[in-house]
């Protein structure tokens, strides 16, 4: 039974400017749906151009649930591949990275194609002759994605033409972007470390709505951070605070602490809380970075930059960054309630090592399958999954903070335990959805 | 030597047998959740490693899945027995099927002895039950006549690979 395609009215319908329907959590059809608009009418992140530094590197990744490379061209560039052969549809790569050398070839048939994709050799070319193949989808080879863009070695992709172009869709929110490689000394980051990957049974947007959310920490964090907090306590006095201790404790702050922290609210679905302070402010200095970063800007954009503390921005639709420790997660739609969690770090080039390895701690403490922390979560996101379909209630609220002028403003730093942020992805999500339908 | 209490060593070095009975007791120590006295199995600047990566060699600038000292072991064991650990309600069980250690190396001067165990890994909470292969790595030290773990490492077959929540210990 098909309920929304093609209707506008009934998608819009689920959302509301204080709840929003169930079904944008747990319908397949919805979600199959959001494939098919959502995410080709919106900006998709689709990887860090370190991950491919040389001519011919691929790095196979999804926008949405399509499959795409994200190949560095002949000429130095990045391109953004469907990953299909355009003969009968094989993925073209066996592994998620590697190098191609100067051609891809099928290893189905092996029609070969150039790192843009365009047609190099078929095989026995002789029997297209005289069948019009000159015309066919196919002899175009691997269609790339058109509309792509690499914003300071971040690539971002966009499948469908219509939309927004990308300065559009992002505005000020690329500020966190720019704040995250900044902090290197020569503006510089590179993938490094390995990706963690976490597998959630559960909605893709539980997982974007939580990193603005912050009246859970000191809730469903109690069981880890609680617990790091009351076994510090015993420890000798005088004795030095581990790195540990640093990045897990903070989760337990009072409410107050997030609601002065503030959250700024962008255009399009993205924002970040943090706007004063956030759970990364208080770690300790690492030697020499400081020296670093001032004989590279100056002493006082050296301390502008290190002194933003924006704890998570959220990137419509399905992308989070932590600037002050280089941190980005993907949250890769897999089904209405799949979703596959990557979470990449970044290394600040030309800064101390120790700077990688806190924020690799902070992935393995908090972002893998085998942390605690993140236990907590997806506890909590895979009861959430299952409790919607109780028919006592269809509506899942998000009316904290509510006002009623807020749909139309941007670029305002709210009380930090708003749900705003939520609302204002929900009202991204109906917009991206509905566009061109 | 009995599984159920610890035994000091008979001799300042322990025999192979040791080391083989060491390595079983605690896995038996996990099955049965017997978390505190599984702690004390491990000496003060011990590590437990388990690599994110394929023959990774460096647990500090390349991600692993845990590398944590005994403050992080003991902060997981004490988030166990607590009220409002929620991802335990209800706990996990898990069983381990060791082959037999095989002693690596063994080295009284240095106090250094090193096992290899493959095994399987079965954890379950609720109605899922999980299957991880993998080899247990223990570099083992005698303190005060009883083995201690220095570190241990257990390295998953399928590393890399996208898992949900992972909850005990291997």
């Amino acid at each position: 039974m098909t309920r929304y395609a093609g209707n506008v009215a009934a998608i819009r319908a689920l959302v509301r400017d204080q709840e929003v329907h169930r079904d944008v959590y747990v319908s397949e059809e919805v979600f199959q749906l959001e494939m098919e608009h959502m995410f080709p009418n919106s900006w998709v992140y689709v990887g860090h151009d370190s991950q491919v530094p040389n001519p011919g590197d691929y790095f196979g990744t999804t926008i949405g649930t399509q499959p795409v490379l994200l190949v560095r061209h002949t000429d130095g560039t990045v391109k953004v591949l469907h990953n299909r052969c355009p003969h009968k549809g094989t993925r073209i790569t066996s592994e998620t990275c590697g190098n191609a050398g100067k051609f891809f070839r099928c290893p189905y048939h092996a029609w070969s194609f150039r790192t843009d994709g365009s047609l190099l050799a078929i095989p026995l070319k002789k029997g297209y002759e005289n069948t019009g193949f000159e015309q066919s989808h196919a002899a175009s080879g691997m269609a790339p994605v058109r509309h792509v863009r690499n914003y300071r070695g971040f690539v971002f992709a966009k499948i469908n033409d219509g939309g927004l172009d990308f300065e559009e869709f992002f505005g000020e929110s690329l500020s966190s972007f720019d704040n995250m490689i900044d902090r290197s000394p020569v503006g510089q980051l590179k993938v490094a470390g390995g990706v963690l990957r976490y597998m959630h049974n559960c909605n893709w947007k539980m997982l974007v709505e939580n990193q603005t959310d912050t009246c859970h920490p000191m809730v469903a964090h109690e069981s880890s951070a609680g617990t790091v907090v009351e076994v510090w306590k015993k420890a000798p006095p005088g004795t030095k605070k581990p790195m540990a201790v640093e990045i897990i404790a903070p989760f337990m702050s009072p409410y107050e602490f997030f609601e002065n922290m503030g959250i700024r609210i962008w255009d399009n679905g993205h924002g970040h809380t943090g706007v004063h302070h956030s759970i990364h402010s208080d770690y300790s200095a690492v030697p020499g970075y400081f020296e670093k970063m001032t004989a590279a800007y100056g002493e006082d954009r050296a301390k502008a930059i290190l002194g933003e503390n924006r704890h998570n921005t959220v990137y419509f639709p399905n992308i989070m960054i932590k600037g002050p420790i280089q941190l980005l997660r993907h949250f890769k739609p897999i089904a209405a309630n799949k979703t596959l969690v990557e979470s990449w770090t970044f290394q600040l080039v030309d800064a101390p090592d120790m700077l990688l390895e806190r924020t690799l701690m902070y992935n393995r403490l908090i972002n893998a399958p085998t942390s605690i922390v993140g236990h907590d979560d997806l506890e909590m996101y895979e009861r959430a999954q299952e409790g919607l379909h109780s028919n006592g209630n269809e509506w899942v609220n998000l009316q904290r903070l509510y006002s009623p002028d807020e749909a139309g403003q941007t670029n305002v730093a709210v009380n930090g335990t708003s749900e705003w942020p939520m609302r204002h992805q929900f009202r991204a999500w109906t917009k991206f959805m509905t566009m061109g339908m | 030597m009995s599984m159920l209490a610890e035994a000091p060593l008979k001799n300042a070095t322990p025999t192979d047998q040791e080391l083989i009975d060491f390595v079983v007791r605690e896995a038996r120590l996990i099955d049965q959740q017997r978390f505190d006295e599984w702690l004390d199995l491990y000496a003060n600047d011990a590590f437990y490693w388990m690599p994110l990566e394929w023959n990774q060699t460096d647990p500090r600038l390349t991600c692993s899945l845990m590398y944590e000292d005994k403050l992080l072991l003991s902060i997981r064991v004490e988030r166990l027995k607590g009220a409002r650990t929620f991802s335990q309600k209800p706990k996990s069980r898990c069983h381990h099927v060791l082959q037999t250690p095989q002693v690596d190396s063994r080295d009284p001067t240095a106090n250094s002895y090193v096992t290899w165990t493959p095994m399987h890994y079965i954890e379950t909470r609720m109605d899922e039950q999980t299957l991880f292969a993998a080899w247990a790595t223990h570099h083992l030290s005698v303190e005060n006549g009883r083995l201690k773990i220095k570190l241990k490492r257990v390295d998953l077959i399928n590393c890399d690979a996208a898992f949900g929540n992972i909850q005990l210990f291997m």
